[in-house]
C-alpha cells in the first residue's frame, strides 16, 4: 500500500482527510503513483500535472525518503520503502507567496 | 416576495450574500473554496439555481465547480470519483477543467502565437478562467472567457468544454498582447434578441460575432489609446469592460483603460462619453437594470495609482447615456479610502428599485438598493474582492 501526502488544497478538492492510501500493480513510480491517485480521484487531474503534456505544474514538487525527486525520470522506480508504505511520497506546494 | 442572492468571488474564497427585496439585512455565507481564487461566479438566468464557478490557483490550476442547488452544495462536473476516467471504449470521459486550445486543421487557423509585452511571439498557454456566462436559454450551455485569450463553451453543463477558434483564428490573434493583468477575455455579453456575442479581451480590444461564435471580427474603431505605437490601431486597445442592456443591444458602453467609450452601432465605432468625470480610468462600467440610458462607473486616479482620486470612493452615474455624470457619495468613504473596484466586480438586480453592487479589492461589498441614491456595505472584511454577481429570485 503506497500512501501519498497531498497539500491542504487539494485535499479539500478531492474531499480527503488525511493521507491516501493506494494500491499499485507493477513497478512503483512517480508516474505510477499519479496515475493511480488520478483514477482514485478524478478531480485532482490537471492539478497535478498539465492535462495534455503530462508535465508537472511549476510550482508542485516531489519527495520520496527525505530525497527531491522532483527532477527524476517520470518512470524511475521510486525507493523501496515507498513501495513497501513504510515512508509517504510527498506532493508539496511551493512556499511562495499567498 | 422577491429576493437577492449576491454572488462573490474573492482572492480566497467565494461568499453567497442573501437578503429579502429590502435588501437591508443579509445573511453571509461562505468562504467556499476556502484558500482558492475564486475569479468568477456566474448564475444561469434560465435555472437560478445552477450556478457556475471559476476556482483557480498559481499552484493546481484551473477548476470549474457547479451547484445545482443556489449554492448550498457544489460539485466539478464531469466524471464523478470512484468512477472510471475512461469510457469502455478507452476514450477519455468528461473533465470540467480541462480547457485545451483548437488546433485542429479543419478550423483554419490554428494560432501558434500572439506577442508577449516586449513584442516577442510566444505561444498560447491556458492559465484561468476569468469570466463565465451563462446561456440566456439553456442552463446545460455556458461560456468561458479565458487567459491566454479565447473563449470556449460548454454544452453539458460544464463537463466538458470546447473552444470557439474563430475568435483566435479571424486574423488579428497574433498581433494581441497582455495587458498588466494578463492577456485574459474577461468580458462576454450574449445578445438576448440575437445570436450576437460581444467579447473583450485585455489588450486586444472587444471582438464580436453575429454567428453564435463562429465568425468574429474586431469592434474597436473610434478608440484612441495613446499608449499603443498606433492609437487608432484595429487591435491592442486595453478594454477594461463592456457593457449593455439587453434591451437595447445596439447600444454598448466601455470602460478602456483610459476613456470611458459608447457606441450606438453594436460596436461599429464608437464616441467618447466620459464627459466630466474627475478621472476617465477605472474598471467596471454596468447599466441600470430598466433605464438603459443610466450607467455606472468607478473613477480610478491613474493606470499607475490604482485608488479613487482624493481618497473618496464614488460611483458616478449618468442617466443620459454618458458624457453627464452625478457622483454617489451617501454611505460610501468620502475620506482616505485607497480600495479599486476590479472590472467585474459590479452587478444590478432586477427589482422594480434597481439595486447596485460592487466590490472593492479591501473586501468590501457595497449595495445600493434604490439605483445608487444611498449605500450601505454588506460586508466589509472580505478578502480582496474579484467578482460580483447578482441573482434576482421570485
Amino acid at each position: 500500500m503506497i500512501v501519498v501526502v497531498l497539500p491542504a488544497h487539494l485535499r479539500s478538492l478531492a474531499g480527503i482527510k488525511g493521507d491516501v492510501q493506494l494500491e499499485i500493480e507493477g513497478a512503483v513510480t512517480r508516474h505510477s503513483i499519479l496515475d493511480a491517485l488520478e483514477a482514485r480521484y478524478p478531480m485532482l487531474r490537471g492539478t497535478i500535472r498539465d492535462h495534455v503534456a503530462q508535465e508537472r505544474r511549476p510550482l508542485l514538487r516531489f519527495f520520496a525518503c527525505g530525497e527531491d525527486v522532483t527532477h527524476e525520470p517520470a518512470d524511475a522506480p521510486l525507493p523501496a520503502a515507498i513501495a513497501d508504505g513504510s515512508e509517504p511520497f510527498y506532493i508539496i506546494g511551493a512556499i511562495a507567496g499567498g | 416576495m422577491s429576493n437577492v442572492r449576491v454572488l462573490v468571488g474573492t482572492r480566497k474564497g467565494a461568499f453567497i450574500l442573501t437578503s429579502d427585496g429590502k435588501r437591508e439585512k443579509w445573511d453571509v455565507s461562505g468562504p467556499h473554496f476556502a484558500g482558492w481564487e475564486l475569479y468568477h461566479v456566474k448564475g444561469s438566468p434560465v435555472d437560478p439555481n445552477r450556478i457556475y464557478a471559476s476556482q483557480t490557483s498559481g499552484w493546481f490550476g484551473q477548476i470549474i465547480q457547479r451547484s445545482d442547488d443556489g449554492g448550498k452544495t457544489w460539485f466539478q462536473p464531469g466524471t464523478p470519483a470512484g468512477e472510471s476516467v475512461t469510457t469502455p471504449e478507452g476514450m477519455p470521459k468528461g473533465e470540467s477543467n480541462k480547457f485545451v486550445y483548437d488546433t485542429s486543421p479543419e478550423t483554419g487557423k490554428p494560432l501558434t502565437t500572439h506577442q508577449f509585452y516586449d513584442g516577442t511571439p510566444k505561444p498560447w498557454e491556458f492559465k484561468r478562467v476569468w469570466h463565465l456566462e451563462p446561456s440566456l436559454n439553456d442552463p446545460d450551455v455556458v461560456y468561458a472567457g479565458v487567459e491566454d485569450a479565447a473563449l470556449f463553451r460548454s454544452a453539458d453543463g460544464g463537463q466538458t468544454w470546447q473552444e470557439l477558434p474563430g475568435l483566435r483564428g479571424h486574423g488579428t490573434g497574433s498581433q494581441w498582447q497582455p495587458g498588466a493583468g494578463g492577456m485574459c477575455l474577461h468580458s462576454v455579453i450574449l445578445d438576448p434578441k440575437s445570436d450576437r456575442i460581444f467579447v473583450a479581451i485585455s489588450a486586444a480590444g472587444a471582438f464580436r460575432s453575429d454567428d453564435a461564435g463562429k465568425t468574429w471580427k474586431p469592434i474597436n474603431k473610434g478608440l484612441h489609446s495613446q499608449y499603443i505605437p498606433d492609437p487608432n490601431a484595429e487591435v491592442g486597445h486595453c478594454v477594461h469592460h463592456i457593457a449593455m442592456h439587453p434591451a437595447n443591444s445596439n447600444v454598448l458602453f466601455m470602460q478602456k483603460h483610459w476613456d470611458v467609450m459608447r457606441s450606438d452601432d453594436a460596436g461599429e465605432s464608437w464616441h467618447e462619453v466620459s464627459g466630466n468625470l474627475p478621472t476617465d480610468f477605472g474598471f467596471v462600467i454596468d447599466v441600470h437594470a430598466h433605464e438603459p440610458e443610466t450607467v455606472y462607473v468607478v473613477p480610478i486616479k491613474s493606470d499607475g495609482e490604482h485608488y479613487p482620486p482624493e481618497g473618496k470612493l464614488r460611483v458616478y452615474r449618468s442617466k443620459s447615456g454618458g458624457n453627464e455624470w452625478e457622483p454617489l457619495t451617501n454611505g460610501l468613504p468620502q475620506s482616505d479610502c485607497y480600495v479599486n473596484v476590479l472590472r467585474d466586480a459590479m452587478a444590478v438586480d432586477s427589482l422594480d428599485s434597481c439595486g447596485i453592487y460592487f466590490g472593492t479589492t479591501g473586501g468590501q461589498v457595497y449595495a445600493s438598493p434604490d439605483a445608487g441614491n444611498t449605500w450601505a456595505p454588506i460586508v466589509r472584511d472580505l478578502p480582496a474582492v474579484l467578482s460580483v454577481e447578482v441573482q434576482t429570485l421570485q
